[in-house]
C-alpha cells in the first residue's frame, strides 16, 4: 500500500526559517534527510520524494470566468506552516508508514535536538480490486 | 565492442536506412526498436551475425513490410478492390552514408518543443529505450512514451523530409542540434552526483557530440560544443562533496580533475578557434579551458576570461552571460566594479536568485558581512535547486 508523507514547516521569512540555523545544524539536518532517503531506497520502499521551493515563491491559481489563469501570491499568507516536501512510500502496513513518518519527524533542528515536525500521512488511492 | 555498445552505434544508421527506404518515420522508429530488441535477445544465444547492420535493417524492414501489408489488408477490407500493393523488398543492402546526421537534423527540428526534441534524439539517435529516458528525466515511463509518440506524430504532420536542410536553413537547424545536445549534457551534469543514471545522460550527450564532430569536422561550433562538454565534464568528480553538497570552482580539489579530458578539450579548442567563425560554444570552451589549465583561482588568467566574456556578451546578449561577465569584471577590477555591473543588470525573474548569489559572493569579498548574509538568504529563498539552496544557506551561516 502506498502512502504520501507530507512534511509541513514554519514559513520563516518566506524561506522556511532555516536561514537562521547554524552551519552545523544545517549540515546535520541535510545529512539526516539524505540518509533517510537512501535507507528507504535500499529497502525498496521509496516511490518518490520531492522538496518544494520556498513559500515565498508560492502562487495560488484558479480559472477566471474566461478560463484564463487568475494568479495570486499565496498560499494563504495567514498560515504559519507550509508544505515543505513529501515522500511517497510503498509499504506493507500503515504502521510502517507511521514509523517512517516518525523517523522523518525526528530530523535534527536548529539546536541539534529532534525537530518533531508534524507529518501528515495519507494513503494513496490505487486500482480497484481484481475480483470486483 | 559489446553487443550493447554496437547496437547503440548502429541504431541511428539502421533507422536512417529504414526511413530512407520506407519514408514513414514513426513506423520506422517502432520497427527499428523491435529489431534492436530482437538482436539483444538473439545475439547472445545464437552469436552475432557477420553483418550486424544489414541483419538489423533486414529485420526492421520485415516489420515495416508486415505493417504495410496489414494496413493495406485492413484498408482493402474497408474499401474493397484496391490494387495489389507494391511493397519494397526488405533485404536490399541500404546505402552507407551520413544517415546519423540526417536523423539528428530531423529529431531536432524547430517544430518540436525542446523537451520533445531531446527525448526523440535520445531514443532515435542515442538508441536509449523509453524506460531509460524516462528514468533519466525522472518522469513516469508512460509520460515519456507519450512525449516521444507526439514528437514523432509532429514530424509526420510537418512533412519534414529525411534530407539535409537547405543551405538557407542549415545554420539555424545546426544551431538547434547543438542546443539539444548541450541541454542533454547540462541536464545530466547539473544533477550528477546523487543519482548515477543522470550522469549517464552527460555521457550520452558527449557520445553524440563526438559523433557530430566526426561527421562535421570542419564546423567549428560542433568542435566547440564537444570541447565545452569535455572541459566541463572533466570537473565532475570534484564538484560534489561526500554528502552530495555543491563545491564551487574556487574550492574544488583540482587534483581530481580529469587531465585526459582536459587535454583533449584544449586541443579541440586550439583546433577550432583559428578557423574563424567564432561562436558561443567555442568561446565558452575557451573560457572553460582557461579554468581547467589554472592551478588555482588566484592563478587563473582572469583578464583573458574577461576578454572572452566581453566577446560572448556582444554575440549573445544573454543575461546569464552578462552575469558571468560581471564575475570576471570583479576578478580583474575588484568586487566593487563587479557590483556596479550587477546593479546595471535588468533582472529576468528566473535569474534574480542567481544575481543575488553573485552579489552575495562579491559583498563577502568586499567585507560587507551583513550585506552578504542578506543576499545569500535572498538567493537561497529564490533557487529551485536543493543542493544550491543548501550551499547558499551554509555560506550565510558560516558568515554569521
Amino acid at each position: 500500500m502506498k502512502f504520501m508523507l507530507m512534511m509541513h514547516a514554519p514559513r520563516g521569512n518566506g524561506d522556511w526559517g532555516v536561514a537562521d540555523w547554524t552551519e552545523e545544524a544545517l549540515v546535520a539536518h541535510i545529512r539526516f534527510m539524505k540518509r533517510l532517503n537512501e535507507e528507504l531506497l535500499a529497502a525498496g520502499e521509496l516511490v518518490g520524494a520531492e522538496g518544494l521551493a520556498s513559500p515565498g515563491q508560492a502562487r495560488v491559481v484558479r480559472a477566471g470566468a474566461d478560463g484564463a489563469p487568475e494568479v495570486t501570491d499565496g498560499p494563504y499568507p495567514e498560515s504559519k506552516e507550509f508544505l515543505a516536501g513529501y515522500w511517497i512510500v510503498d509499504v506493507e502496513t500503515p504502521e510502517r508508514a507511521y514509523a517512517i513518518a516518525a523517523r522523518a519527524s525526528s530530523a535534527p533542528g536548529p539546536s541539534g535536538a529532534p525537530l518533531r515536525q508534524r507529518i501528515e500521512v495519507r494513503e494513496v488511492m490505487g486500482a480497484p480490486p481484481v475480483d470486483a | 565492442m559489446t553487443d550493447e555498445a554496437l547496437l547503440r552505434t548502429l541504431a541511428p544508421q539502421v533507422l536512417g536506412a529504414v526511413v530512407r527506404r520506407y519514408g514513414d518515420f514513426p513506423a520506422a522508429e517502432e520497427a527499428v526498436q523491435e529489431a534492436l530488441l530482437a538482436a539483444a535477445l538473439q545475439w547472445p544465444a545464437q552469436g552475432r551475425p557477420d553483418q550486424p547492420r544489414a541483419w538489423l535493417v533486414r529485420v526492421a524492414g520485415r516489420r515495416m513490410t508486415d505493417q504495410i501489408r496489414a494496413d493495406v489488408a485492413r484498408r482493402r477490407r474497408e474499401a474493397d478492390a484496391l490494387p495489389e500493393p507494391v511493397v519494397p523488398a526488405p533485404d536490399v543492402a541500404p546505402p552507407e552514408g551520413d544517415d546519423t546526421l540526417l536523423l539528428l537534423f530531423m529529431c531536432c527540428h524547430p517544430a518540436l518543443t525542446r523537451p520533445s526534441a531531446i527525448a526523440l534524439t535520445l531514443r532515435a539517435v542515442g538508441g536509449l529505450t523509453t524506460a531509460e529516458i524516462a528514468r533519466a528525466f525522472l518522469v513516469p515511463e508512460a509520460t515519456m512514451a507519450q512525449r516521444i509518440s507526439r514528437a514523432k506524430q509532429k514530424i509526420r504532420e510537418s512533412g519534414v523530409a529525411f534530407a539535409l536542410p537547405s543551405p538557407a536553413e542549415h545554420a539555424a537547424r545546426l544551431g538547434a542540434v547543438l542546443q539539444v545536445l548541450y541541454l542533454v549534457f547540462s541536464e545530466g551534469y547539473a544533477s550528477s552526483g546523487p543519482s548515477l543514471q543522470r550522469a549517464d545522460l552527460a555521457r550520452e550527450a558527449l557520445r553524440l557530440a563526438r559523433m557530430l564532430h566526426a561527421q562535421l569536422p570542419d564546423v567549428p561550433e560542433a568542435t566547440g560544443l564537444l570541447a565545452l562538454m569535455l572541459l566541463t565534464d572533466a570537473r565532475r568528480e570534484a564538484r560534489t562533496g561526500p554528502d552530495g553538497q555543491l563545491v564551487p570552482l574556487d574550492a574544488q580539489d583540482r587534483g581530481r580533475w580529469d587531465r585526459a579530458a582536459i587535454a583533449e578539450g584544449v586541443a579541440l579548442v586550439h583546433d577550432a578557434l583559428p578557423r574563424g567563425a567564432v561562436g558561443p560554444y567555442q568561446l565558452q570552451a575557451a573560457i572553460a579551458a582557461l579554468h581547467d589549465e589554472a592551478p588555482s583561482t588566484e592563478e587563473t588568467d582572469w583578464p583573458q576570461i574577461l576578454a572572452l566574456y566581453t566577446v560572448l556578451l556582444r554575440l549573445t546578449q544573454s543575461p546569464v552571460v552578462a552575469l558571468n561577465h560581471a564575475v570576471a569584471v570583479a576578478m580583474v577590477h575588484g568586487p566593487r566594479a563587479g557590483l556596479a555591473r550587477l546593479a546595471a543588470l535588468r533582472g529576468e525573474p528566473r535569474l534574480l536568485h542567481r544575481v543575488a548569489a553573485v552579489r552575495a559572493h562579491l559583498l563577502e569579498r568586499d567585507g560587507d558581512v551583513a550585506g552578504a548574509v542578506a543576499a545569500y538568504r535572498e538567493a537561497a529563498a529564490g533557487t529551485t535547486s536543493a543542493p544550491e539552496r543548501d550551499y547558499l544557506l551554509l555560506r550565510a551561516a558560516r558568515l554569521r
